[in-house]
């Protein structure tokens, strides 16, 4: 990924040229493009519904009340359960947490083993391990079934967890390697010299000098695990589902009348923790999208 | 082992108290207002007898609960109870042994003797053994009309589906959705195997679906039915909601005159306070045969390790059958309770309608009982396409055979 | 390799083995063996359990004679062409913009940028609601005076892809720009200067200098956004359905659809075995492009 900050092209001397006009105009036009959907998320949540009925999706709420957050967090049902989507953002974080973890350990390591300690035969693991991110996940969707029925974790925590470690491993390898790579090798001659072992090196050396890769690391299995909507629904049950499948049923369990006030909070909701890490970690998050591009 | 269980069989009788209270997770699609009402007085009853009710309440209908029902019990996490139609749908699954066999639970309360019609027990009945409980009726061929609609145009009230759709075009002309229509797949079968009994008639249907004559179904009289869909699809054309509950809703506020869907859309009408008669009308068979099918909910219990879960298990199964909760359930639900021995002089008209067609026996079995979940998806799949699109009746008709064939 | 190094270098590497153990466990067991393992089963007529009953090829008999997969490939033809078109040249076109030197950058970076961060499930609802006839974009611009205004895309056959479409697009377009934008600054100053001597217009130095030198970014973005294209589920699942009548299915509902809908386990490993093929016919030749050519020059 090369450098962002160097732009090219020539500084325009007057401000308000005809390019200038356009340029901004086109970009300015873009920028409504992708704002609107926020913006309009967050107006008609903090509408009550006869409001929503009356006005304009685009107009700012007359009357501001924060009631459909409330009840998209707390008060929402789906059947007898009606405790809202703080469940899913508990069942999120209990999953995101360990599985984001545990993937990045493991992958770093994949890594470092690919980079300095090649065996036979790793390098095509490791290119199958490339080709299995582009495999459908629909493929491997039952046999994976079966596997976690062996293992006795069908349906809980630990087995979804696993799944994200598996698919999660080959985009962070690939992303560990490369990093490791780019680091040079005297450093870990030096290290083998003077003794150190395979963990020693590891975490004595590697670790320390790859903060920031494991930062980028970390912004991508956050909002990637947050984000997966296929898996919480195959691998888990609805005592675990995560917030985006519980985000679903929400707004499809309709009780009356549809709630657009309660399912825009509610959908706000959802977004609110991938949103936070983006606006936090700023540039960090184009570095790791643009090496997690692999991930589609 | 045995023992044991007759003994925790007898405690269910004898005294349901606390010493046996265990958790049971029970999963279903019930999530509309009237479904949840009804649910509720299940898990009261449950609770009420020692145990613990834990709702495992799955939204999107029946299409999406239920491959993650068959998924948790073929993966290895059962839940302790689920909700599947009356048919094949857990079929599979109790042949490859995964359901618990409630054969002693069925003869210890003489299901044999209460529910009714018998089908509904045979359907869950495999190789001699019970597996399951059977909860109600659901017939699907009703015609839901708004009162007002017709009363404020000056017009009588349809009583059968060609007034329905002799007035349609004044509906129309009054900014009125003739027809409430949700978009999901299923909904748009059930419209089509409304006007199947409705409009072809019971002989074409049961040569159809039970003798299976692909003849029938590829022959003129169906081609009548198809073409009366193709009329009904332009009288729902601007219905553009998902869920059935909210096309119901759409007939409740008026907004549109009437739907086809099964009496459970009554739980609805019944949850927004409209009085059956006066502020809407049901016709059971659309109006013009009245012949219901029974279909309807029934629950299966997977087989769990421990012994104490079983044992409760087997009281809900028994619960479930038992006339208090089928009087409780039904009323809530707008469905017909599976026994003919109970009180059910508080129901209301619409409820009437479909007890008195169940007491004189004009029933057929339903969709799910004589077709595989293969066949229905693909129905379904064709129906959704038909009722969307302007294909012909023509075609239609050679892709519905087409699909009947591969169930053979 | 002599006698004596073997039995060092296979004990210095049995850590590595070891902590590559579940890396190689998920490439053998989950990837290869799981992709085997459905292959094989969909030549079978497994239902609700699977099961070895062979049927030869009649699985994908009935696939390619089903209406509903046919206009699921139809759709997912129509979306990814329309998609992967206009990801790229509105991709390409921002990042052109972005690289004029202009005030707000990070600005204008992270307001494009951000729709990437959230859900496919978040993308589907809010465009659901924008594009709702009754009460979104096509009532407001009613409500302002033009009352034959139609906009409706969700609900009509012919339209409802386009619907999909925006909000792909607004998901997506942000992230083609960051790699595109990547790409021109990847570009050697050698080369606009040169330009700039020989009096080539801007634009024109743009399309016939910097894109063809812009080819792998390209490329690995087509691959990219047509490997993600296939997998697209969530978003249909939470925007539309399938609807209406099916007229924005998917291969990937299909899957789902029929391996647990329709308790027809054979019919969806037919189906995701094609999903799979399709895949592999946009991979190999990319895969020998990018790293067939470099092994051999």
């Amino acid at each position: 990924m090369a450098d962002l900050s160097n732009p090219r092209g020539t500084r325009p001397k007057s401000r308000f040229t005809l390019n200038n006009i356009v340029l901004y105009g086109i970009l300015g036009l873009m920028s409504i493009y992708y704002l609107l959907p926020l913006y309009v998320m967050v107006m008609t949540s903090l509408k009550d519904m006869a409001e929503i009925r009356m006005g304009n999706i685009f107009a700012p709420p007359v009357e501001v009340t924060f009631h459909p957050w409330v009840k998209a967090w707390a008060e929402a049902c789906t059947g007898l359960n009606c405790d809202g989507l703080s469940r899913g953002f508990w069942n999120s974080v209990m999953i995101t947490v360990p599985s984001v973890i545990i993937s990045i350990i493991v992958a770093s390591v994949n890594g470092y083993a690919l980079v300095n300690w090649k065996f036979k035969g790793s390098e095509v693991f490791f290119t199958i391990l490339i080709f299995g991110s582009f495999i459908p996940y629909q493929i491997m969707l039952y046999p994976i079934v079966i596997i976690l029925r062996e293992l006795g974790i069908y349906g809980t925590l630990g087995g979804l967890i696993m799944v994200h470690t598996i698919f999660g491993m080959p985009i962070l390898t690939l992303l560990f390697r490369n990093y490791f790579s780019s680091l040079p090798e005297e450093l870990f001659k030096a290290a083998r010299v003077d003794g150190a072992g395979f963990w020693g090196i590891y975490f004595q050396i590697m670790l320390p000098m790859s903060m920031p890769i494991f930062v980028v690391a970390l912004i991508l299995q956050i909002t990637g695990i947050w984000n997966d909507f296929l898996f919480g629904v195959v691998f888990t049950k609805p005592e675990i589902y995560p917030m985006t499948v519980q985000l679903n049923n929400i707004v499809n369990s309709v009780q009356g009348v549809k709630e657009y006030n309660v399912n825009m909070a509610a959908t706000m909701l959802t977004g609110l923790v991938p949103l936070i890490v983006y606006f936090v970690s700023g540039k960090l998050f184009v570095r790791g999208i643009a090496a997690g591009a692999v991930k589609g | 082992m045995k023992t044991f269980k007759i003994a925790a069989l007898l405690a269910t009788v004898a005294l349901p108290g606390a010493a046996f209270a265990t958790e049971l997770e029970v999963t279903h699609w019930w999530t509309s207002g009237g479904e949840s009402a009804a649910v509720a007085e299940l898990a009261k009853a449950f609770d009420a007898s020692g145990d613990k009710w834990v709702d495992g309440a799955i939204a999107g209908g029946g299409d999406t609960a239920r491959p993650v029902m068959i998924s948790r019990i073929t993966g290895g996490d059962p839940m302790g109870a689920t909700q599947f139609n009356h048919g094949q749908q857990a079929l599979e699954l109790v042949q490859a042994g995964l359901m618990l066999d409630l054969t002693d639970v069925a003869e210890a309360n003489n299901w044999k003797g209460v529910i009714n019609p018998p089908s509904l027990l045979d359907s869950c009945t495999v190789d001699g053994k019970v597996y399951c409980a059977p909860l109600n009726i659901h017939s699907p061929e009703w015609l839901w009309l708004n009162n007002k609609v017709y009363t404020d145009l000056g017009l009588a009230v349809p009583t059968n589906w060609n007034e329905f759709v002799a007035t349609a075009p004044q509906v129309e002309a009054a900014g009125k959705i003739p027809l409430a229509l949700g978009r999901q797949p299923w909904q748009s079968n059930l419209a089509f195997g409304a006007l199947t009994i409705g409009v072809g008639g019971l002989d074409l249907w049961k040569s159809i679906n039970i003798d299976k004559n692909m003849d029938a179904a590829a022959g003129p009289d169906m081609l009548k039915v198809f073409q009366a869909a193709a009329d009904a699809r332009k009288l729902a054309a601007k219905s553009t909601v998902q869920d059935w509950n909210q096309a119901t809703n759409m007939v409740i506020t008026g907004e549109a005159a009437g739907q086809i869907m099964g009496d459970w859309a009554q739980g609805e009408f019944q949850v927004a306070g409209k009085v059956a008669g006066t502020d809407y009308t049901c016709l059971p068979g659309m109006g013009l045969n009245a012949y219901i099918s029974t279909g309807g909910d029934a629950f299966y219990f997977p087989k769990l390790a421990d012994p104490e879960k079983e044992a409760a298990q087997k009281r809900l199964a028994a619960l479930l059958v038992s006339p208090e909760v089928q009087v409780a359930f039904n009323l809530k639900k707008g469905s017909l309770p599976i026994r003919g021995d109970i009180d059910m002089s508080t129901a209301n008209d619409c409820m009437k309608k479909g007890l008195e067609i169940l007491a004189g026996g004009n029933i057929v079995p339903a969709g799910d009982q004589v077709w595989s979940p293969d066949v229905q998806t693909q129905l379904g799949d064709m129906q959704g396409q038909f009722w969307s699109t302007d294909m012909s009746p023509e075609d239609a008709q050679a892709r519905y055979v087409e699909i009947l064939k591969s169930g053979l | 390799m002599s006698g004596q190094a073997k039995p060092v270098r296979l004990l210095r590497n049995l850590n590595a083995k070891i902590a590559a153990v579940p890396m190689i466990l998920t490439t053998l067991v989950v990837f290869v063996g799981g992709t085997i393992w459905t292959v094989v089963y969909s030549f079978t007529d497994s239902k609700l359990l699977p099961r070895l009953r062979w049927v030869g090829l009649d699985q994908y008999e009935r696939l390619w004679s089903t209406d509903l997969w046919n206009m699921a490939i139809n759709n997912l033809l129509f979306f990814g062409v329309m998609s992967m078109t206009f990801t790229i040249s509105i991709g390409f076109l921002l990042a052109v913009l972005m690289d004029q030197k202009i005030r707000f950058e990070d600005t204008f970076r992270t307001i494009m940028l951000y729709p990437f961060a959230l859900s496919f499930i978040v993308t589907g609802l809010v465009w659901q609601w924008i594009l709702d006839p009754g009460m979104g974009l096509q009532e407001v611009v009613r409500r302002m005076g033009w009352e034959t205004f139609s906009f409706d895309p969700l609900h009509d056959a012919d339209t409802v892809l386009y619907g999909l479409l925006i909000a792909g697009l607004w998901q997506g377009t942000g992230f083609t720009m960051c790699l595109m934008l990547a790409g021109l600054r990847g570009i050697d100053d050698d080369i606009w200067k040169a330009a700039r001597v020989d009096g080539i217009p801007r634009w024109k130095t743009y399309l016939f200098v910097v894109v063809p030198m812009m080819r792998p970014v390209f490329i690995t973005t087509l691959v990219l956004v047509a490997a993600g294209i296939i997998k697209l589920y969530d978003l249909v699942v939470a925007q539309t359905n399938g609807n209406p009548g099916n007229a924005s299915q998917m291969p990937a509902m299909y899957v789902y659809r029929y391996m647990f809908t329709a308790q027809n386990l054979g019919q969806g490993f037919a189906a995701s075995t094609m999903m799979l093929l399709s895949v592999l016919i946009v991979l190999i030749p990319w895969a020998y492009l990018e790293f067939g050519g470099k092994k051999r020059g």
